[in-house]
Formats: C-alpha cells, sequence, structure tokens
C-alpha cells in the first residue's frame, strides 16, 4: 500500500514538467469549435510536438515508435498534462486510443507500417464506424452490410455518432459480413479510406449545437479485402480489442483536471455575490464542494489502485466499470455545481464579465454524454453486477 | 508506487478475518446482546492478536505496525461487526498503561466538535479509563467517577450508552497537537471499519438477491435489483481506495495532505456504510424490516461510527475551506 513515486517517475514527471511549461504556451488557444480544419491542424500539430518530443503514444510499445512508459509513470504523465493544461487528445483520440492500438495487436505487418506510425505523428486521422441506428448498447447489431466482390468489400449502410468523420482520413468500421450467423459472429473489422466513393457525410449536430459526431451513409463502398483487420467474421472479438484500449487509463488527465476545476469553481464563487453575500458564503455549496472533492480525491485513489493492480498483472482490474460509472456521474455533478456558482451568467455560452461561463457550459454540456458512451452509465451497473457479483445475466 | 495491499498485509486481514468468523459470528453477537455488547474474554483474544497494540512499536511490546495495517484490521472489525470501544483502545495504546495488551478497557468521547450535551458515552460500564478529545487537549478521566444515565434501550444493541450532562476536566495528558492526532487516526480508523460495514452490507444483500424468488425468478435477476447492487460495489470501492490512501498517507505524510486524505476517507466510506447498510434493508424487502435478519446490525452500526470523528458536513465543509484557502 505505496503511494510513493519512485525516483525514476519523479525524474520523468520533472522533464514532462519542464517540457510542458514551454511547450504548451507555445501552441496557443485552441481554434473555436466549429472551425474543423483549423481544428484538425491544432490537434494533430500538437500530437506531432509529442512525437518529437518523445512523449507520443505514453503506453504504447517501443517497436512502435512509443514511449512504452510503465504504468505509474503513465499516471505521472495524466497527472502532469492535466495540470499543465495541455491541449486535449482531440482529434487524434479515435487513432491514439482505438484504432492505432487495435492495429498493434491485431494488424498485419502491412497494415501496421502503413498506419501506425503515421498516427503516432499526428498524419492520419481516424474515425469512429461503430454505432447504427439500431446498434447502441446492443452494438453486436450492427447492420451495416458487406459483400465480397472480388477484391473488395462491397459496403452498405448507415453509421451514426461517427466521431471526427469531418477531418477522418480513416474509419474503423464494424460491418457485417454474414447475415446468416449468430449477430457476434457475423462482424469483421475494417480500415475504409475516407476518400473512397458512395461515402456520404452529414454533421450531427449534438445538444451542444456542433461537435464531433456526424451520421455516415455507406452507398456500395468499394473497401479492398486486405484492409480487414483480423479473420472475416471475427470482427466482434476485435473489436472487444479495440474497446479495452478505452477504458484503463484513457480518460485519467481528465479525472485529474477535475480536481482543478472544482478549485477553479471555488475561485469563481468567492468573487461573485448572491443576496448581499459571496456565493462562497452560502454554506450549502461549501458542503457539496467538500463532498465532490472527497470523491473525487476518492475516484483518483480508485485509478491508483487500479493501475497497481494492471501493472503488476498485466490485467485491467475488474473495476474499470466502477472507475466508470463513478468517473461520469460526478463529473456532472461537478458541473451542476458550476451552472449553480454561475446562476444567471450561465445563460451564456461564452465569458461574460470574469466569469468562466464558457469553460463550465462546455463542460456541462458535454458531461451529458459521458454517461451514454463507451457503454451507459445502466450498462455498466450491468457489467458490474453480472461479472462481480455474479447475478442473472441479461439477454444478448 | 505499488498501491496493493502486500501479501503481509494480506495474510494479517485475512488472519483477523477468519478469527471473527469463527468467533463473533452473528450468532454470538445475538449472545451478546444481553449482555450489554461487551465480551471480556473476545477482549483478551483482541489483544493477544495485536488488535490494540498494532502501531505500537515492538520495543514497547506493541506489533509495529503502521496505519495502512491498521485500517485492513478495522475493515474486518467492521465486517464482523466486532463489538466494545475497539478504535478508542486501539488509540490509547501508548498513552493509557494496560489498553495494549487488554487489560485496561479504554473508551472516550470526542468533544472536538463542541456539541452541545448530554453527551452519549458508549460502553461506560465496561470501562476502566475515559480517554477526551478537545480541541486543545487530550484528557483522561476516571469512569467511576462519571454518574450516567443509562440510555434503554440504545440505536445500536450491541453498543450501549450512558448520557452525561457534564464531563468533567479530567487529568489533562495531552495537548492540542495529540489531540489533532488521535482524531485524524480515529478517522481513519472508524472509516476502515465503516468500509467493512458497506461491503458486508453488499455480501448480505447480494446473497439474499440471489436465492430469494418472486414471479419464479431469483429477484437478483430483475434490473432494478441489480443496480442497486451495483451502486453498492461502487460506494464499497471508492471508500476502499479512498480509505487505503488515508492508511498510507498517515504512514508516509510525503504522498499527500493527510487530513484531507483522511477526512475525505472517513466521508466517503461513512456515506458509503450507511448507504450501503439501507440498500441492504431495501433489497431484503419485508425480512429486512426485522429484527431476526441482521443488516439492521450494520446501518445502525453505521450511524454509531459516522457521529465520532467528524460527520459527513464536518468533513465536508472542512475539505471546503482548505480548497478555498488554497484557491
Amino acid at each position: 500500500m505505496d503511494l510513493r513515486y519512485s525516483d525514476t517517475d519523479e525524474k520523468f514527471r520533472s522533464e514532462l514538467r519542464a517540457w510542458l511549461a514551454d511547450a504548451v504556451p507555445g501552441h496557443g488557444d485552441p481554434p473555436p469549435t466549429h472551425d474543423w480544419p483549423s481544428r484538425r491542424a491544432y490537434d494533430t500539430g500538437w500530437q506531432r510536438k509529442l512525437f518529437d518530443a518523445g512523449y507520443a503514444g505514453i503506453n504504447w510499445p517501443k517497436a512502435y515508435g512509443g514511449r512504452e512508459a510503465t504504468l505509474t509513470e503513465q499516471l505521472v504523465y495524466y497527472e502532469e498534462i492535466a495540470r499543465a493544461r495541455a491541449p486535449y487528445i482531440g482529434v487524434n483520440f479515435v487513432g491514439m486510443l482505438h484504432g492505432g492500438p487495435t492495429l498493434i495487436t491485431e494488424g498485419n505487418d502491412l497494415q501496421k507500417s502503413s498506419h501506425v506510425p503515421r498516427i503516432l505523428k499526428g498524419e492520419e486521422v481516424w474515425c469512429q464506424g461503430f454505432s447504427e441506428p439500431a446498434a447502441g448498447s446492443d452494438l453486436a447489431n450492427v447492420q451495416s452490410r458487406a459483400v465480397r466482390d472480388g477484391d473488395v468489400y462491397r459496403v452498405s449502410g448507415h453509421k451514426i455518432w461517427t466521431s471526427f468523420a469531418q477531418v477522418a482520413d480513416y474509419c474503423e468500421l464494424l460491418v457485417r459480413t454474414d447475415p446468416n450467423a449468430p449477430k457476434h459472429r457475423g462482424i469483421s473489422w475494417l480500415i475504409m479510406p475516407m476518400d473512397l466513393p458512395g461515402i456520404d457525410i452529414r454533421p450531427l449536430p449534438t445538444l451542444m449545437g456542433e461537435g464531433e459526431f456526424s451520421e455516415v451513409f455507406l452507398e456500395d463502398v468499394p473497401i479492398p479485402v486486405e484492409n480487414r483487420v483480423g479473420d472475416e467474421n471475427d470482427g466482434w472479438r476485435v473489436t472487444n480489442v479495440t474497446l479495452r484500449f478505452e477504458r484503463g487509463t484513457a480518460f485519467a488527465s481528465e479525472m485529474y483536471q477535475l480536481q482543478q476545476f472544482l478549485a477553479q469553481l471555488v475561485g469563481v464563487a468567492k468573487r461573485v455575490t448572491r443576496h448581499d453575500a459571496a456565493a462562497w458564503d452560502d454554506r450549502a455549496l461549501r458542503r457539496e464542494v467538500g463532498h465532490l472533492q472527497a470523491e473525487l480525491d476518492a475516484l483518483w485513489a480508485m485509478v491508483k489502485l487500479s493501475v497497481s493492480e494492471t501493472a503488476k498483472t498485466g490485467m485491467p482490474g475488474i473495476g474499470a466499470s466502477a472507475i466508470k460509472l463513478f468517473y461520469t456521474e460526478l463529473y456532472q455533478r461537478v458541473c451542476e455545481l458550476g451552472m449553480r456558482v454561475l446562476g444567471r451568467a450561465a445563460l451564456a455560452r461564452e465569458d461574460v464579465g470574469d466569469l468562466p461561463s464558457r469553460e463550465v457550459l462546455y463542460r456541462a454540456l458535454q458531461s451529458l454524454s459521458l454517461t451514454i458512451a463507451a457503454g451507459t452509465s445502466q450498462i455498466q451497473r450491468n457489467i458490474i453486477s453480472e461479472r462481480i457479483l455474479g447475478l442473472p445475466r441479461e439477454p444478448r | 508506487m505499488d498501491f496493493r495491499v502486500t501479501e503481509d498485509q494480506q495474510a494479517l486481514q485475512e488472519g483477523i478475518r477468519t478469527f471473527c468468523e469463527g468467533r463473533v459470528a452473528i450468532e454470538q453477537l445475538r449472545e451478546l446482546e444481553g449482555s450489554g455488547g461487551f465480551d471480556a474474554d473476545l477482549w483478551k483474544e483482541l489483544a493477544e492478536m495485536g488488535v490494540f497494540g498494532l502501531r505500537l512499536p515492538e520495543s514497547a511490546g506493541g506489533v509495529g505496525l503502521g496505519n495502512a495495517e491498521a485500517v485492513l484490521v478495522f475493515e474486518e472489525l467492521g465486517r464482523a461487526l466486532v463489538p466494545g470501544p475497539v478504535v478508542w483502545s486501539h488509540l490509547a495504546a501508548g498513552l493509557v498503561d494496560g489498553a495494549a495488551d487488554g487489560s485496561t478497557v479504554v473508551g472516550g468521547l470526542d468533544l472536538c466538535d463542541a456539541a452541545s450535551g448530554p453527551h452519549l458515552v458508549e460502553h461506560l460500564d465496561r470501562l476502566d479509563a475515559l480517554l477526551v478529545l478537545r480541541a486543545d487537549r487530550v484528557s483522561r478521566i476516571d469512569p467511576k467517577s462519571l454518574h450516567g444515565k443509562p440510555v434503554d434501550p440504545p440505536l445500536d444493541p450491541l453498543t450501549p450508552v450512558h448520557a452525561l450532562v457534564v464531563i468533567p476536566e479530567g487529568e489533562t495528558i495531552g495537548d492540542a497537537a495529540l489531540s489533532e492526532r488521535l482524531r485524524l487516526e480515529g478517522a481513519a480508523l472508524a472509516a476502515g471499519s465503516l468500509l467493512g460495514i458497506a461491503e458486508q452490507s453488499q455480501a448480505l444483500a447480494t446473497a439474499y438477491a440471489k436465492q430469494r424468488e418472486q414471479f419464479d425468478r431469483v429477484i437478483g435477476s430483475f434490473q432494478a435489483v441489480k443496480h442497486i447492487l451495483a451502486d453498492c460495489v461502487v460506494r464499497q470501492e471508492a471508500a476502499r481506495a479512498a480509505v487505503y490512501a488515508a492508511g498510507a498517507t498517515l504512514d508516509d505524510p510525503g504522498v499527500g495532505d493527510v487530513e484531507r486524505a483522511v477526512r475525505g476517507a472517513k466521508l466517503v466510506a461513512g456515506e458509503a456504510a450507511w448507504k450501503n447498510a439501507r440498500a441492504s434493508i431495501q433489497v431484503h424487502g419485508g425480512m429486512g424490516y426485522t429484527w431476526e435478519v441482521a443488516v439492521h446490525y450494520y446501518l445502525k452500526r453505521a450511524w454509531v461510527l459516522e457521529s465520532v470523528f467528524g460527520s459527513v458536513e464536518e468533513h465536508a465543509d472542512a475539505l471546503a475551506e482548505r480548497l478555498a484557502s488554497a484557491a
């Protein structure tokens, strides 16, 4: 039960902190959220800087250009990235956290050499083509049909919640290659170049008004058979490899950053006036802040415990679902507190006066997606009650 | 950093758990209900196992372990609802002669929150010494000099209490710094026991949900029930991480802010304990409302432990103050 980072970890921390102290201000402010070409340039530019400094792919194997940092160094990395308010992974998310790691694990040599180094350097952007209108929580119900035609699959279907489709070069695509097999056994995992004919991208505005999602309509899109990752009809297993990378420590920086966000809200509460007193004089508000801080600290301790288990056993702990559920619901509570602190300034999505309405509202609205994406809170509760407690399973 | 429980720590915890399962099973607890929740023989056995002298140096006759080990031991005492002033006697080891070896049963009263009386003293009849924590000092009082009114019935059938209107000054045995240290350590130990209560409440409810049938199905197959239990797991795992972090930080203050870690752990574990116990009663349905089914003991003990070394509200307020003064 040792929480002390090693000297090696601390040396890594001080080097990284020194680098971030120059690199983060040097990268400038992020572009407007609707300006996708600029966002791609900003996010991939940051990825390139990480790569040049030796910090790209912190958890990727050295053989693929990654840092292959120990798990405790990764935690240090996420703490420092959060502390420095470094640019978010942004458009690199799918490539760095889904596509790249999946290719490293499941791809053939050609697939690896054509994509992995380019993803790592920020030269290639990926999007996610998993969900469909009828395949949400029940992801294995994908209906997009892939029919073999010589050297290509001809794919037709309708994808939804496709992140970063507007700026992506490639799409990780789940398709049905055998409509007669049981639903988990007829799926294949394909790399779809986004410049193929037959791809129609329609932005899907979220409740934030814009966002990273699109609907993607596929009509007879010819995807080379050599772009299949894993065997035909073995895509569900590959998909589970992909989704495993999304859990683990992928959101560690965001978790750590919530502590800073809470402290920032305290600063706001001290300078706004409500009922002839500072908002901070409201004891109920202070009590909620203290409560949230205790829970955020508990969350970070859970991450440390989970990382320690993974470091020794090589297996992510069974607690990943508990962490995801706890984190996302906690995030929403912190954001609601932020809205209450702002009062009527929360009617604005740009800063008003000296109040950070832009950030608070951005987080508050975006946080509504967290309990839905990557396994809804209800699915997480099913997983916990079935895999941890051994209660009877839901239909699949 | 390796935050996992070490093999030695695991062996210690399992040893205490095995002892409790054999010696403080629920049937044995029920028997103690009639005799004020205290068993002198059990007390000696706990002392022999090193429960009270756990953190006392070996040179002073203790086991020489730290707070990390102590929270694991108290997790087991909580899980088994071991009755008696176990936290106070553990804190008194090294301060009150005979506390570590069990020959002096030490209870305590935490007056740091300056609450108005009457003050409820636990297990007063069985105490040989009473420690009183005030914000500026620690004092020791001879329980024989106290004339409290026994409360019948108490909330927790295994935690008898006496009501006292005035608490005498007693003999000062320590300063504000000692009082603060004992209160933090006490909060961490109580948090350990609250974690054990949270876990056992969940375990009882899960076991019941797997065998109780309604509508021709076990009730644990209904999502409405499964999700209650999943939430219990989340609370218990958050509490576990927080409590272990509090123990580790007390032992090595360089890794964090001791007060923040301990206050956070007491808050999260306190809430996990009473929420899980309440959920457990709900999952047990009508049976959960009976005296016969044991879950009510867990809820009641959770309230006993929640009320000492700082409530959820006190710790939340203090954490907020610290955050504000740093911001």
